[in-house]
Formats: C-alpha cells, sequence, structure tokens
C-alpha cells in the first residue's frame, strides 16, 4: 500500500488528529498529536487494511532549534495469517509525534506492541522523553545514577563519574606538556 | 657455588627459588574469560584451532576469577562495567596479572573524544602489565603480549618486599 | 551484591500457586547472572528469580557496552562513520558496514557501480556464514559441547582470511563503504572463494552430524523457549529468530537491496520435529529451530556467493566524490538483513556534510527484550540455552 493511501485512511479515521504528513521526503511519515496517539497505534495494529504487526524501532530527535523532540514510530507488516509464504503483501510507514522540548511527555505503545517497551526505555535514557503508562520506565543503558540525557544536543559530557575521569577536561586525561 | 656441587645424587637439579617459581608461573598463565567486545572475538579465536594459546600454557580460560591468573580485558570498558571490572580484580587470587587488549582499554580509542560512557583506559581502574595496541589486535599481537607476561613473570624476584604499592592501592 | 541486585531487580507480586507447590516450603531467590559470564556471549547481566532449579522469570539489564555510536555518528561524516558501524556488530561487520552505506547513498542519492553490489553481496554472505559459524560454536559451548567451537572456528579462520585479503583486516573491515566497496578483490581471489566453498559446504553436514542431532543437544534446546510466531513479531523479532518460529521473512526477499531480487535463493524457516530430518521432539519456534535455521542459512549464503562469482561484471567498484557527500535536509529510514536481523539505521541530514541524528536499530536488541517473555518457569540452564539461541552481540545491544 502507498504511503498516501495509508495516510488518507487516517486522515478519514481520525480527522484533526493528524496534523500534519510528509508523504514525498525521504521516509513518508504522519505527523499525530500526542494525545490520541494510542488510539491511532491501535488502529494502525488492528485495522485490517493496515495491520501494522511489527514496531521496527522508535527514534527520539533532538529539535533544538524549534525547542521540541520528536519521536518517529516506524511500524511495517509482516504477513504471516498462518500461511508462512506471503511475501509480495508489505507495506510500512512511519508516524511522528513532537512534544515540547521542556516536558517531553507521550503516551506509550508498550501494551499494544510489546517490542515498544525497550524502545521506549532507550528514548526516555536517551532522550528524556517520558511514556506515560510504560510499565516499567527506567534507564536501559546508562547507570541508574547518571546525570543528564546524552543525546540531547545541549548535553554536557560528565568530567568523572565515581571517581574514574571522564572528559579530557580532567586533570587525570588532560594533555601533559 | 661449590659448596653444593656432589652434595646430591644424580638427575637432581639446583636452581634458585625464583627461578623455580617464575618457570611455574610463567608456564601457566591462566587467563580469565573477561571478553567485552569485539576484542573478545580475537581472544576466542587465540584459544581456537588456528592459534592456539595453550602452546603457550594459557588455553585454560577460567571462568571465575579465583581460579585465573591473568585477567585480558578484551574490549571496551564502560562506566557502567568499570565497578565490576573492579570487584572481579579484587577476587582474583595473587599473584594477578592484567592484559589490556585493544585500544579501547589501552586509552579509550575510536571512543576517545565523543564516548560520554567510554571509560578512557582502563588503567584508571586497575593497573595494567601489558598494554596490547589494535583494533582488535591480531591474535599473533595477544600472543606476543602473553610472551611479554611471561618475561615479565620469570624476572619477578621474592627478595624485594613487594611492588605492588600501586595494586594495593587500588584495593584500597 | 546482594543489595544492588535487590534494588534494580523489579518488584513484582510474588506468584504464590507457584512457589507453595508440594509439602515443602520454598523461598524465593534472586541469582544474579553476569555481565561476567561464559554463557552470556559477552557483557549481558540476567537477574533470574528462582525457586529452587525453576526459573520463574528472567530479567535482562543491557548497557554494560553502551560506547555512545549514537552520539559519534553526530560528530562525524558518514565516511568516517563507517569503522564505527563495524564495531557495533563485531561479528557482521560488513553487513553493518553496509547498512549505514546503503543509509547514505539513500538519503544522498548516490548510485553504486554493479560489480560493486555483486561483491557487496559476496562478503555480506561471506561475513554472514563467519557469524552464524560463531553463533553455531559457541551455541554448542552455551550447551557444554565444546568440540563445535574448534570446528567452527576453524572454518571461520578460511573465512576471515578471505576477507583480510581482499580488505587487510580480520574483524572489523570498513571494506563496503559509502559509494561502493573500497578496493576490488585481488587477482585469482574468487578462486580461491570457489575453492573455499567446495570445502565449505560439505562440512555443514558435518556440524549437524556433531551437534545439531546429536541426542544430549536436541534434549537440551527442543522445546525450550518456544516462541509463536505471533509473539515474535509482537516483540519484534527479526532474523533467525523469526524465521525459526515460521515465518518467512527476509528483507533480502521482501524489500531488495544491492540487487538480491537478481539471485535465486529460499528462506528456511523453523519446522516441526517429525518432517525431514528434524528430531521428532522439535516443536516450531523453539531453541533448536532458531539455531537449526542458522545451519541452513549458511547454506543459502554459499548458494548465493557461488551465483554472485559466477555473474560478477567487470567495472568500477566505487561511486565518484564519495567523500564529500552532502546529506540534504531529509531523513532516511533504512533496514537490512544483518545475520542476527533487520538492523535499521535512521539519518537526519541538515545540508551540511555531518548528520544531524543517526539511530541504529539493533537486531539483538529487539530480540533479547523477549528473554523476559521466555523464560518463565524454565530451568536455569535453560536459560543459557535460551539467550544462546537468541544469538544477541552485546555490541549491538547496547551501540
Amino acid at each position: 500500500m502507498a504511503p498516501e493511501e495509508i495516510c488518507g485512511i487516517l486522515k478519514s479515521e481520525f480527522g484533526e488528529a493528524v496534523e500534519d504528513a510528509c508523504l514525498d521526503c525521504g521516509r513518508p511519515y504522519a505527523l499525530v498529536s500526542a494525545d490520541s496517539w494510542p488510539k491511532i497505534a491501535r488502529f494502525l495494529r488492528d485495522d485490517a487494511r493496515l495491520g501494522f504487526n511489527l514496531l521496527c524501532c522508535i527514534t527520539s530527535l533532538d529539535m533544538l532549534a524549534e525547542n521540541k523532540l520528536a519521536a518517529i514510530y516506524d511500524v511495517c507488516r509482516i504477513p504471516f495469517e498462518g500461511k508462512a509464504d506471503l511475501l509480495e503483501f508489505v507495506h510500512e510507514f512511519a508516524v511522528r509525534i513532537e512534544v515540547d522540548r521542556d516536558s517531553p511527555s507521550i503516551p506509550s505503545v508498550a501494551e499494544i506492541w510489546p517490542a515498544a517497551d525497550w524502545h521506549e526505555r532507550e528514548a526516555f535514557d536517551m532522550m528524556g522523553i517520558v511514556f506515560d503508562g510504560h510499565p516499567d520506565l527506567r534507564r536501559i543503558l546508562c547507570p541508574d545514577d547518571w546525570v543528564g540525557y546524552p543525546l540531547l544536543k545541549d548535553y554536557e559530557f560528565p568530567v568523572e563519574y565515581q571517581g574514574i575521569p571522564g572528559t579530557t577536561e580532567h586533570e587525570l586525561l588532560s594533555p601533559r606538556h | 657455588m661449590s659448596w653444593i656441587e656432589n652434595r646430591f645424587e644424580e638427575g637432581v637439579m639446583v636452581t634458585s627459588l625464583d627461578w623455580a617459581i617464575n618457570w611455574g608461573r610463567s608456564s601457566s598463565v591462566w587467563p580469565m574469560t573477561f571478553g567485552l567486545a569485539c576484542c573478545a572475538i580475537e581472544m576466542m579465536a587465540v584459544g581456537a584451532s588456528r592459534f592456539d594459546f595453550d602452546r603457550f600454557g594459557a588455553g585454560a580460560f577460567r571462568a571465575a576469577p579465583r581460579q585465573a591468573d591473568l585477567m585480558i580485558v578484551a574490549g571496551t570498558v564502560t562506566y557502567k562495567m568499570a565497578s565490576r571490572l573492579k570487584r572481579l580484580y579484587n577476587q582474583m587470587a595473587e599473584p594477578k596479572y592484567v592484559m589490556a587488549m585493544g585500544a579501547c582499554t589501552v586509552g579509550g580509542g575510536p571512543y576517545f573524544k565523543h564516548g560520554y560512557h567510554v571509560v578512557k583506559g582502563v588503567d584508571l581502574v586497575v593497573p595494567v602489565d601489558v598494554y596490547v595496541p589494535g583494533c582488535p589486535p591480531r591474535p599473533e599481537a595477544l600472543i606476543e603480549g602473553l610472551i611479554r607476561l611471561q618475561d615479565k613473570i620469570k624476572h619477578q624476584t621474592r627478595a624485594k618486599k613487594s611492588m605492588n604499592t600501586f595494586r594495593e592501592a587500588a584495593i584500597a | 551484591m546482594a543489595d544492588t541486585v535487590l534494588e534494580s531487580a523489579p518488584d513484582l507480586l510474588m506468584d504464590i500457586d507457584r512457589v507453595e507447590q508440594g509439602d515443602v516450603e520454598t523461598e524465593e531467590l534472586l541469582i544474579n547472572m553476569g555481565p561476567q559470564h561464559p554463557a552470556t556471549h559477552g557483557v549481558l547481566r540476567l537477574v533470574l528469580r528462582a525457586d529452587g532449579e525453576m526459573v520463574i522469570e528472567a530479567v535482562p539489564h543491557i548497557g554494560y557496552l553502551h560506547r555512545c555510536a549514537e552520539k559519534i555518528g553526530e560528530n562525524l561524516q558518514p565516511y568516517q562513520y563507517i569503522p564505527y558501524t563495524d564495531r557495533m556488530d563485531y561479528l557482521a561487520g560488513m553487513n553493518n558496514n553496509q547498512a549505514y552505506s546503503i543509509a547514505v547513498e539513500r538519503i544522498a542519492g548516490m548510485e553504486v557501480p554493479e560489480r560493486a553490489q555483486y561483491l557487496r553481496v559476496i562478503f555480506a554472505e561471506l561475513n554472514r556464514i563467519a557469524s552464524h559459524l560463531v553463533a553455531f560454536g559457541t551455541y554448542g559451548l552455551d550447551i557444554g559441547a565444546f568440540t563445535a567451537f574448534l570446528y567452527s572456528f576453524r572454518e571461520r579462520e578460511m573465512v576471515l582470511d578471505l576477507c583480510e585479503a581482499a580488505c587487510g583486516a580480520r574483524l572489523t573491515y570498513s571494506y563496503i563503504t559509502i559509494g561502493g566497496v573500497h578496493d576490488d578483490v585481488p587477482d585469482g581471489w574468487f578462486d580461491r572463494c570457489l575453492e573455499f566453498l567446495d570445502y565449505f559446504d560439505p562440512k555443514i553436514d558435518e556440524y549437524n552430524q556433531l551437534l545439531s542431532f546429536n541426542q544430549i543437544f536436541v534434549k537440551r534446546t527442543a522445546k525450550v523457549g518456544v516462541v509463536s510466531a505471533e509473539d515474535a513479531i509482537a516483540f519484534g523479532l527479526t532474523g533467525p529468530c523469526l524465521r525459526g518460529s515460521g515465518v518467512k521473512w527476509d528483507l533480502r526477499k521482501s524489500t531488495p537491496y544491492d540487487g538480491y531480487e537478481k539471485f535465486d535463493f529460499d528462506i528456511p524457516i523453523g519446522r516441526p520435529g517429525g518432517t525431514d530430518e528434524i528430531p521428532h521432539s522439535v516443536v516450531v519456534g523453539d531453541s533448536w529451530c532458531r539455531y537449526y535455521v542458522r545451519l541452513e542459512e549458511m547454506k543459502q549464503s554459499v548458494n548465493l556467493i557461488r551465483q554472485a562469482i559466477r555473474n560478477c561484471p567487470e567495472g568500477a567498484t566505487l561511486a565518484k566524490k564519495n567523500k564529500t557527500v552532502k546529506l540534504p535536509d531529509d531523513e532516511v529510514y533504512v533496514e537490512i538483513e544483518n545475520p542476527r536481523g533487520q538492523l535499521g539505521f535512521y539519518i537526519r541530514g541538515d545540508g551540511s556534510s555531518i548528520p544531524a541524528r543517526v539511530k541504529a536499530r539493533g537486531p539483538s536488541f529487539c530480540n533479547l527484550s523477549i528473554v523476559r517473555h521466555i523464560s518463565n518457569n524454565c530451568l536455569i540452564a535453560d536459560v543459557a540455552a535460551i539467550v544462546g539461541s537468541l544469538d544477541v552481540v552485546m555490541g549491538e545491544v547496547d551501540r
């Protein structure tokens, strides 16, 4: 199914909640509002025409200039329906959600796609996006006592962590002459 | 050493205690499986068919720190891992040696500049005996590293009180 | 140590029914497995909640090899970033180079010469063989069979020799690069490769005799860690883990890249026990199926390389101006079939030569997330069998 068609279905079903769409860029996506995202996600998964059963990836994005954070959900459909040899019917799509950078919060979809569990934790760890309703939202890659969200554009590297020097600003690592 | 000559039966060799102990230690350096990243694959390759670490008495990879003499830190050490590394090092029995395998453990390697979560050299956490550079080092390089370590062990002596002041400082 | 385990283990309700089986009163125990453990494939840490020998829950903790690859991607030009992709999934460097190169080529609209595409296929498949050989060998090691490891590494060294002849590196190749491949292969390389394939093809049957159909091995892996097709897709499993659950899904077929549409190959999937040579106790989606899919895939890779060598055209191997690529203000997300599953790269350009955001979707990351779901009510020893059958590479889980 072409991205235009998928976007058309979403617009007719949810109207205003689909705020914008970019269909001619490198990766076609629909911009949806954060509030209606769980509803849309469930529709994306359960609708017979769409049936996006695989959540490939959640990409978090720091848009410092617009003071926004974005999360991009890549979904695709793996046809199996009992028969394992339906390779021709393939489609994929992306949904984008933009939230305020100062208080980023997006409803969790871990119940709809269990794969979202770890992806959301990663986005929280790296960018600080809070996923409301996530069953176990804590840092996944960095240690629990890590300070800051490393993938933000204005992140400052730690000078030291638990007594181990971090950046080159530390005396043990700074260039000696 | 004329006073000792002809005092023993034939077939008995006389040597210094240092030499005998060092010979024993250097010929059975049992490494600990401390594979962290890419270098661990090369470390496995050294232990496997073609390179066969057993030829140097170091093929018995031990999973437990208490059975191991040598910790080959193979791969990038991160801050999250550093405390575990130190704990395992402290659990090893003396005499113990550390080999820093690969650029990351030598000094941060390719992750030096932008790696906010990477320890810039394992010598910031535990004392290191031998550095093996490379990204990852070839198996030949690791074998060279082991031979250097064996040379180092062979030159140790029990006469001096302790060469381990840095090591003790690290434990404390 | 115990304190840290208790702190980081999730607070979950006790399953009282399971605890109070029989007359004996038992007590739950938290066991910390890893991050330094010989059967966790690197630095994976699992916290097991066990009741005697039964595991009630296994919770993976990751991040012990978090090497900031995405942050580095935002600071380097695409051409400089290629070596870092090697180190993400260090068992399949070629495939990772390929994924990132394709992503950059798509966003910059670059064409790849035809010979380079064929060489990419050859090396991607060679690396797939090398990666699956490690998976096969270390899986044997996890289960307690040491011999398989020695056999697999013997053949793997030959693959590495072939890669070394082409690019000089054994593990971290950076051979496949933006706009093609770095250099043409040396004279006589194709003959050497064919010689290896002739030698290697019958070896796969030898592995099957050695390990796959070994009674002990089958008992340790069959019906262990069963994943249904629905669960596999819901948890985002891809690659051999998904195909082991009986789903015929391979990006090389469904959305071909680098000319995979020109090749003729099968997609092996997990089959139920009793059919063909499969042992009777096997069910679709268990650890044995995931393992066996890899062995069958190696045969397909041999087949693919033979075809590629036969049809490889002459010509250039590198597009021009590949080092000075400018990324337009656009974004692209590309997935390719890595030995472990779908490896995706997201690149956001901003008009300069340095990307604004690089995101990698590691297949092992998603594959590992199912451990908590499938390791309920299994034995502690089965946890090693389950994690080994997923064939995770921690460099890519943590990135």
